[in-house]
């Protein structure tokens, strides 16, 4: 089953009176399940795309489905909705609030959702096993590794059980060591639950984690 | 969940959070002083035209409110006697130095009489022209003491302190003061005690029918005129005041809020990326807001007990009284002003862009 898939995807910013033209006809197909490493130079439009397969910003042409829904038809409110549901994001600089604890962090991701109350979530107790935070989910980023801030923020990206993770170079900040953990747990989630993962990233060894990497050039799939 | 984010969301900034419930609760004091120190001084002039024992009281036609600037033949007080059930009648004459000062004529004798007289405290009672003497309130605000001298549209020597409580602060003997300001045979209001109290109001209506152009009130129909509401410019006031003080609040919040906002770009660029509405993240700031004027409300209405006992301390004949039945429109209006003020940065904050919010550093 096709997870996403993007046919002569363009993106088109204006900055000041100069057109940019990130995206100049994208052709993307991810299947469920896959785990794909986008990788480029930078101005290769990989951020953009990241971008608009999270329903943060619309795309200017073509199509995208996403979990069989397509972005090029949605308002603010349905990309809103689609964050909320469907894509889970982890970023580089792992993107944590810093008022809150691991926990409440993860907590507020459904709260957003407007899942209430704590049903049993087996599927998320396994992933919490496989990240290992469980004895620092009390404690707020400030006192955490970069190591344990990233796996609290995937936790967060998938409490919420979305068709799609996308990940932007999401060991862009950490040493090697917590790199490959990071990575391991990345693939770990794809092969033992199944996780569909688009990760972003300029690091040919982080991308060989993946089942399979496209790479982009001035806007285009190469 | 929300909650606890909006909780250390406050405490992540104790400073600018303390300042704010600290301004709001300047407002809230602002607004409950007035208050408290319009109610307190109409009370306690109320309380002190009942100290007088009259039963009833006249005043010159064409009186308004409750002010004593106008005068009656003297002779009045004589028809007034002759009249079924008066026990006894005086005649008092008020001379007005300006809006909070006064000084009161008054025949000892028969002001003793009807109000159960007026305590020496220190000192001694008036004796001669250029003597008075004021009550204790009136003493500690002006630093007199038997012996001083205190000018009251003329310069008078202080014979002695009486007790609070009895009609006016100041007293000086009638035939003095109408001659010296030239009011010979001239009284402001006349006080009148019955036989019997249970007789007020026909004797109030046989005044009325003798004396048709004159006002003619029982004590109680008078202190009732001591209201908020029948002094049109206390009125005024307050709402002035209210106005500046929700003024306060809007500045406050908004600085407040709009400082938050542009320190949390990035995170409210994450709780988008999580999926967080625009309701969502107005809502957060609201939250706070609401918080911030229900602490500052709390911080107004203790903040009232200093200022309760500032006013005791250098204007005594201002008393404030603490208003409870003031604290549900205070907090309405310090949520209403918190609320505005938050209105647009947290607008601004639900229409950041994402992408670039995320980017904030």
């Amino acid at each position: 089953m096709t997870e996403v898939k993007a046919q002569n995807l363009t993106k088109t910013y204006r900055v000041g009176e100069v057109e940019v033209h990130a995206l100049r006809g994208v052709d993307l197909k991810i299947d469920a399940g896959e785990f794909v490493a986008i990788v480029g130079p930078s101005g290769s439009g990989k951020s953009t795309l990241f971008h608009i397969l999270g329903g943060l910003t619309p795309p200017t042409s073509g199509t995208v489905l996403i979990d069989g829904r397509d972005l090029i038809k949605m308002s603010e409110g349905d990309r809103t909705q689609l964050r909320k549901t469907t894509v889970g994001f982890v970023f580089q600089k792992y993107n944590l609030l810093p008022t809150l604890t691991g926990a409440d962090n993860i907590e507020i991701a459904r709260d957003i959702a407007g899942k209430k109350g704590h049903e049993p979530d087996p599927q998320f107790e396994e992933i919490l096993k496989l990240l290992g935070i469980a004895s620092r989910l009390k404690h707020k980023p400030r006192a955490l590794s970069g190591g344990e801030q990233q796996r609290i923020a995937i936790a967060r990206a998938l409490v919420n059980h979305p068709a799609l993770l996308l990940a932007d170079e999401p060991t862009g900040n950490l040493d090697t060591e917590n790199s490959t953990a990071v990575l391991s747990i990345l693939q770990g989630l794809n092969k033992r639950l199944g996780q569909t993962i688009l990760m972003i990233t300029h690091d040919p060894e982080a991308a060989a984690f993946a089942d399979r990497t496209i790479t982009m050039r001035d806007g285009r799939v190469v | 969940m929300i909650h606890r984010l909006v909780f250390e969301n406050l405490k992540h900034r104790p400073v600018r959070t303390l300042l704010s419930v600290v301004a709001i609760g300047v407002e809230v004091t602002l607004i409950l002083t007035l208050v408290g120190v319009s109610h307190g001084v109409l009370n306690d002039m109320a309380a002190r035209s009942k100290g007088t024992g009259a039963d009833i009281l006249i005043r010159p036609p064409d009186s308004a409110g409750f002010t004593f600037s106008l005068t009656m033949p003297e002779k009045v007080v004589d028809v007034v006697r002759t009249q079924p059930h008066v026990a006894m009648a005086t005649g008092t004459f008020v001379k007005y130095v300006d809006s909070f000062n006064s000084i009161t004529g008054i025949h000892l004798d028969e002001f003793n009489a009807m109000s159960g007289g007026l305590k020496v405290k220190r000192g001694r009672m008036f004796e001669s022209p250029d003597e008075i003497v004021v009550d204790d309130v009136y003493a500690q605000q002006h630093h007199l003491k038997p012996g001083s001298t205190t000018d009251l549209a003329h310069l008078w020597k202080v014979s002695g302190i009486v007790e609070e409580g009895k009609l006016s602060r100041t007293f000086g003997d009638i035939g003095a003061l109408q001659q010296l300001f030239e009011a010979r045979g001239l009284v402001s209001t006349i006080y009148i005690k019955l036989d019997n109290p249970a007789n007020i109001a026909a004797v109030k209506d046989e005044l009325q029918k003798l004396l048709p152009n004159y006002k003619v009130d029982s004590i109680e129909d008078f202190v009732s005129l001591f209201s908020v509401n029948s002094v049109p410019y206390i009125e005024a006031f307050t709402r002035v005041v209210i106005g500046i003080a929700v003024l306060i609040g809007f500045l406050v919040v908004c600085l407040s809020m709009y400082t938050a906002v542009l320190e949390r770009t990035r995170e409210i660029g994450i709780l988008k990326a999580l999926g967080a509405s625009p309701g969502y993240i107005v809502g957060i700031l609201l939250r706070e807001t609401v918080l911030l004027a229900l602490a500052g409300t709390v911080v107004g209405i203790l903040m009232t007990y200093g200022t309760r006992m500032l006013m005791a301390t250098f204007a005594p004949s201002m008393p404030q009284e603490i208003v409870p039945d003031w604290y549900a429109t205070v907090a309405g209006i310090a949520l209403a002003g918190s609320i505005v003020g938050a209105l647009y940065p947290g607008l601004r904050a639900a229409r950041q862009d994402a992408i670039e919010a995320l980017a904030y550093d």
